[in-house]
């Protein structure tokens, strides 16, 4: 027991300050990417031929579209690019409530909202969900599997997992849907009592990832049940995870707020 | 007759010319293999391959004792006689074979899908009797995990049996890298499983590496052994809190989950990614560790192996954890060797094997690593060798940072040459990771095939839990922490 205490006094206090304190990510993290609204000068589409996932297009006007659905975050396109036009930034905030908006075009980022009002006030302060792996490589668990450790402690926003689709006010879902997990998939959507939300965690849940156009998989949880709330990334930060969840709760209020951000 | 002199001989890491591996009648391969056995290799993996005129054998085996690999094809075939009665550890392989070629299977004892067919429509060992039960789990389980079926034959809480039904994570990996190297291949490879992105990635790039006749950069080499011992402590670290948690040991459970994230926090300063993705690249390493990087990564080891000795002390001097952990989830010497178990799971059951050890490649040719077992093959020694692995990775990591070699952090990588065939094993954290490449005239992979180590350690789960109560299922399960989507590819 003397240990236990000693150990424990040892180990300090390690929850973050999230969402208040200061970015403790580090200098190589790479975050939301950025991209230039000016008509690339370059004029080739070496950004664009170097995607593992297709996730650039090229306008007719020479505009340079990202789609974060698609991006693994890796840095294929920056080497490539001989005009700078794309860059990452340390923003770890990139959910978004629909599709469309994850499609970065030099304009401002368009972050979740939060729920409708009725909604907002059945979950705002008590979310329960239920996570449902359907392809996934298990990086997407392992990060939210974190959440519940003592550093991001996502109990402390009113956000718990279940252990059943009947207890949970909403699914999460990882994986790009395998043809193997579509129909557990649905059943457990099925058992949820409404109103009920689904939260896409991934590039293979928002959009097949690197397994995209597999014969054996879907392209994405949205093939399969209607999603709420997309999280991009290979796998998401954490603290993107949890961004995305308490927006969508209304509980960070202004999407422009740089500081809501912690290590 | 030598039991290996049908076989080509391949070193770790190495190519050769497709044509100068022997093609044999199908059931001379088939004698060939189990003479091979017979004499104590090891079956690292057992496919089929696409050749011109139908669909043969290709078969890779380990002399683990002299470093040696051994490969050997079979004529096109469309049946193969199961070795799985002489073999056990081939009867997951030749599943494999019948559900995704056209070579049918016949004498193998239970033939059923391993992933293509649709899992629930399995048929399942039954077992009848006065108070005998069965109960089905999966694939969604509790917890925040993989899916997967777990089918028990119980009679009252003791388990009888236990029939492990994978299959509903298949993505259709393999194929999608056929026709390949493209853009996308690498980060497939990095998604084969998600905690081993590293170990992949590296087998994946050995491989275009040998597959080209190129080398790494040897510091692009030292990095990616930096790498792999580090996603390795982050995983042992992550499973040893996973193992308290199942105990209900909570204190511990948090501080090991706390501890784990320093692991993969060095990974993203590292790359840029917490599970070290985009940094092992054909060539070496796609980023560069700088002096006050690795002066920082030092600081933060010296406090990691403090911690850690700290919270392992509060866990293995609990008797309640002890009581928990001894005895419970036993995989004998016998049966570990029987079923070709590999990594932690093997050495937890007194087996002396490790790739980094037995057929180094990669910067571990210049610096070794101790290889630790332990005999007694229950939770307890599952758990207590991810700690002592844990301090040896640790020592290997202080040693290398401090003294990293100079130079590159990669080098250039030429496309593949023609008609060559690669093998790479990997020493992942759970175990070997087994790559094998083919390339056809053009250059590109004809086949590409994958053994996780989780391919041959799920067997295991099931046999320790044989004898064993229901209820101490989740804590063996965590004890091998499987990959399925590394199982389902």
């Amino acid at each position: 027991m003397w240990k236990i205490l000693k150990t424990r006094f040892q180990q300090g206090y390690r929850t973050s300050d999230f969402p208040n304190g200061p970015s403790g990510l580090p200098e190589r993290f790479r975050g939301r990417p950025v991209v230039s609204s000016r008509p690339c000068a370059a004029g080739c589409s070496a950004c664009a031929e170097s995607c593992p996932t297709q996730a650039i297009a090229i306008s007719a006007d020479k505009r340079v579209r990202l789609d974060l659905g698609k991006c693994l975050f890796c840095t294929e396109c920056v080497t490539a690019c001989p005009d700078g036009v794309i860059a990452y930034s340390a923003d770890h905030r990139l959910a978004a409530n629909k599709r469309s908006d994850l499609i970065l075009s030099g304009e401002e980022a368009r972050l979740a909202s939060a729920l409708d009002e009725k909604t907002r006030r059945l979950f705002g302060r008590s979310l329960k969900l239920r996570e449902v792996c359907a392809g996934s490589c298990n990086g997407c668990e392992a990060e939210l599997t974190v959440l519940n450790n003592v550093v991001f402690d996502l109990s402390r926003f009113g956000i718990q997992f279940v252990a059943s689709p009947r207890h949970a006010d909403g699914l999460v879902v990882t994986g790009p849907v395998t043809e193997h997990m579509r129909a557990a998939l649905r059943a457990a959507y099925d058992a949820m009592p409404t109103p009920k939300i689904v939260i896409a965690v991934g590039a293979c849940a928002v959009s097949g990832g690197p397994f995209a156009g597999s014969p054996q998989a879907h392209d994405g949880a949205d093939s399969t049940v209607p999603v709420d709330l997309y999280i991009p990334g290979c796998p998401p930060h954490p603290l993107t995870i949890l961004d995305g969840m308490l927006r969508l709760l209304g509980r960070l209020e202004s999407p422009k707020d740089p500081k809501s951000v912690s290590s | 007759m030598s039991p290996t002199s049908r076989f080509r001989t391949l070193r770790n890491g190495g190519a050769v010319e497709l044509a100068a591996i022997p093609v044999v009648a199908v059931e001379e391969f088939r004698a060939s293999v189990l003479r091979a056995a017979k004499a104590g290799l090891r079956l690292c993996a057992l496919f089929a391959r696409p050749v011109e005129g139908g669909t043969g054998l290709c078969s890779v085996l380990a002399d683990d004792a002299r470093g040696f690999l051994y490969t050997l094809f079979s004529e096109p075939t469309r049946a193969f006689r199961s070795l799985a009665s002489d073999l056990p550890q081939a009867h997951l392989f030749e599943r494999e074979i019948a559900e995704s070629s056209d070579i049918a299977v016949s004498e193998h004892p239970w033939l059923k899908p391993v992933r293509m067919g649709f899992p629930d429509a399995a048929v399942f060992f039954r077992e009848s009797g006065d108070e005998v039960h069965e109960v089905a789990v999966g694939p969604i389980h509790a917890g925040i995990i993989e899916p997967g079926h777990f089918r028990f034959q119980c009679h009252g809480e003791t388990v009888h049996h236990l029939e492990i039904q994978l299959g509903y994570q298949h993505r259709g990996v393999e194929a999608l890298l056929a026709g390949g190297p493209d853009r996308r291949c690498v980060f497939v490879a990095e998604s084969i499983s998600g905690d081993t992105a590293v170990g992949h990635a590296l087998a994946y790039c050995s491989n275009l590496e040998s597959l080209a006749g190129a080398r790494a950069s040897l510091r692009g080499e030292a990095l990616r052994a930096a790498a792999l011992e580090l996603e390795r402590l982050s995983d042992h670290t992550g499973d040893l809190g996973a193992m308290s948690g199942d105990v209900g040991f909570l204190p511990v459970a948090a501080y090991f989950g706390r501890l784990r994230g320093e692991f993969l926090n060095m990974l993203m300063a590292l790359c840029g990614n917490r599970f070290g993705r985009g940094l092992v690249r054909p060539g070496g390493a796609a980023f560069d560790l700088t002096n006050a990087m690795a002066e920082d990564f030092s600081a933060r080891l010296a406090r990691a192996r403090t911690d850690l000795n700290a919270i392992s002390g509060l866990l293995f001097e609990s008797a309640s954890v002890l009581g928990r952990f001894d005895e419970t989830g036993v995989v004998s010497r016998q049966t570990a060797r029987d079923l070709g178990l590999v990594g932690l799971a093997a050495r937890a059951s007194g087996l002396d094997l490790d790739v980094r050890r037995d057929h180094p490649h990669g910067f571990y040719r210049f610096r070794h690593i101790p290889v630790v077992k332990i005999d007694s093959g229950d939770v307890y020694a599952r758990a207590m060798l991810r700690h002592l692995e844990s301090l040896r990775s640790l020592d290997f990591l202080e040693e290398l940072i401090a003294d990293l070699p100079r130079g590159a952090a990669r080098a250039a990588c030429p496309a593949p040459r023609p008609g060559r065939f690669a093998v790479c094993l990997v020493e992942g954290w759970r175990g070997e990771i087994c790559h094998v490449a083919e390339t056809g005239d053009d250059g590109r992979f004809r086949s590409y095939k994958i053994v996780d180590p989780s391919f041959h350690n799920w067997p295991a789960v099931a046999m320790a839990m044989r004898g064993g109560e229901i209820s101490d299922f989740p804590l063996c399960n965590k004890s091998f922490n499987l990959s399925y989507a590394g199982h389902d590819l």
